[in-house]
């Protein structure tokens, strides 16, 4: 193989796909090979034989749309905020100068150790979900877009400058749309983190949701339904991030190589 | 009418981790006529970019000041449109955007520009679709469509190849011919210099101030067979041996 040499299209998808399918048959052997034993792992058949009845006959559609619900509330929320407030740090020193020590030391606060502190506060309901995922999401946006909107070519706000604009317009036409891609690809990020928040909240103090789906699973040692769920959550994370990126694609073809 | 005035500016950088300051231009005049065009030619490291930085306003001047048509620079405006070294398109704009981006430029100027610096048909193309030159000739027409007073020029054909550049001169001169826009032209190409100027500023190794001044009496319109004639080889020679002087005695200074 040669260093850095791209693969064609083709090759690419296969090779993709193949590992998921030497996964699968690793998964299978030993499941039904009997090197594992049920108690701890289920086999591929019986995870989907349960996920089948999870859907059909447990409403399972429900607690998905559930976790979707807070995870993208969570995360707008998140967004709406910081990024106005990151594009103001990055812009304007003072502002950075002012939010910058403690937005840091808040990015690692672990957002779960907030819970129990959440609970207290917003009870066990749709608030507090949202608020474990804002607050772990929130401080991550924050930070990241400040650095790209700090780090815009000089030169071209030089030029923008020479050119007539205001300071304003400034912020408005140079900074903003020169660090929209790179917004929208820490947004992208961002969400995926998001995603494993929202399990988190749900494993304590939910009665819905695909974390507390997984929490009964176990209490049942249910390994087909747990298995499932990671398996749903994997397969929503992954149908978002592709989603993501298309529109990226299409907002911003001028970015593209 | 525009007139530009360069009164006793020096600039000094404050140095930086207990290094003492650094001064990059001595106090320095130059005054340039409406419709004049000037080059800044100078070694590298002259202060010939710092002083087209603070005539743009990029930079504030330790001593003296700047003054168009009478008025102090305190700051950018487009009443002096900048074409840098650098590749400053915007990247998220089409060619037709940058040259509309200014905030006097307006959309039949814009056309008319894209047509002179040949790049009709590229309208919609993002920047980085584009070669250099075809980058810096839109660059110029975005600093030219914003109908500045005054156009200051940083190198901006240095990084192009010797064909490309050669090109972009007799375009430069070409617009310059039929607008008659004043024009300061930073470069460190003699030939370039001599070239494109109506007068040739030498400026001195650092701190730079201006040691020598020549008037090229070179007819308009200038073409490039010019290059090669007896009136410019004389040119050459002249700023040749000035350019030497300062260009050792900047090696001596590095050394030193």
């Amino acid at each position: 193989m040669t260093p850095l040499k791209p693969v064609t299209p083709g090759a690419r998808i296969a090779l993709g796909v193949a590992f998921f399918v030497l996964f699968f048959a690793v998964w299978a052997a030993a499941t039904f090979g009997g090197l594992v034993s049920p108690t701890f792992l289920a086999d591929p058949a019986s995870m989907l034989r349960e996920g089948w009845i999870l859907l059909t006959q447990h409403g399972f559609v429900k607690d998905i749309a559930l976790t979707i619900w807070r995870v993208v509330g969570g995360f707008v929320l998140a967004a709406a905020i910081g990024v106005p407030l990151g594009m103001a740090m990055g812009a304007y020193k003072p502002i950075e100068a002012f939010f910058e020590p403690f937005i840091s030391f808040s990015r690692y606060l672990p957002a779960s150790a907030f819970i129990p502190l959440l609970i207290l506060w917003a009870g066990t309901g749709e608030a507090q979900k949202l608020l474990v995922i804002f607050v772990g999401s929130f401080f991550q946006i924050v930070l990241m877009v400040a650095v790209v909107i700090g780090a815009t070519r000089r030169d071209l706000v030089e030029a923008a400058y020479t050119l007539g604009s205001s300071d304003r317009e400034i912020v408005t036409r140079v900074l903003f749309p020169s660090g929209a891609p790179q917004i929208a690809e820490i947004l992208r990020l961002v969400l995926g983190w998001a995603w494993t928040y929202v399990i988190v909240a749900e494993l304590i103090g939910a009665s819905a949701g695909i974390g507390h789906m997984i929490m009964d699973s176990q209490a049942l040692l249910n390994t087909g339904q747990i298995i499932f769920g990671i398996l749903v959550i994997g397969v929503i994370g992954l149908v978002s991030d592709f989603a993501f990126k298309a529109l990226n694609r299409r907002v911003f073809p001028w970015s593209l190589a | 009418m525009s007139s530009l005035r360069i009164e006793g500016v020096s600039k000094q950088f404050a140095g930086t981790r207990g290094m003492p300051p650094t001064q990059a231009l001595a106090e320095t005049r130059l005054d340039v006529a409406d419709n004049d065009f000037i080059c800044l030619l100078g070694p590298s490291g002259c202060g010939k970019s710092t002083l087209l930085r603070i005539v743009a306003g990029l930079e504030t001047p330790s001593t003296g000041r700047v003054l168009l048509d009478g008025q102090q620079v305190t700051g950018p405006g487009p009443d002096r449109g900048m074409v840098f070294q650098s590749y400053t398109l915007f990247p998220w704009l089409t060619v037709e955007q940058n040259i509309l981006f200014g905030s006097r430029a307006k959309a039949e100027r814009a056309a008319e520009l894209i047509a002179r610096v040949g790049l009709r048909g590229f309208e919609r193309h993002y920047p980085k679709m584009l070669s250099g030159g075809m980058q810096q000739r839109t660059a110029l027409a975005r600093a030219l469509a914003n109908d500045p007073k005054i156009l200051l020029l940083d190198e901006p054909f240095g990084a192009l190849d010797n064909q490309t550049r050669a090109l972009m001169q007799e375009l430069l001169l070409g617009i310059w011919e039929a607008d008659r826009k004043t024009v300061l032209f930073v470069t460190h190409d003699i030939d370039e210099a001599i070239f494109m100027a109506n007068r040739v500023a030498v400026l001195s190794a650092r701190p730079g101030r201006i040691k020598a001044e020549l008037r090229i009496t070179l007819p308009h319109p200038r073409h490039y067979t010019m290059k090669t004639t007896p009136e410019f080889s004389n040119y050459k020679a002249q700023l040749t041996e000035e350019i030497r002087m300062e260009a050792m005695k900047a090696v001596e200074m590095q050394h030193a």
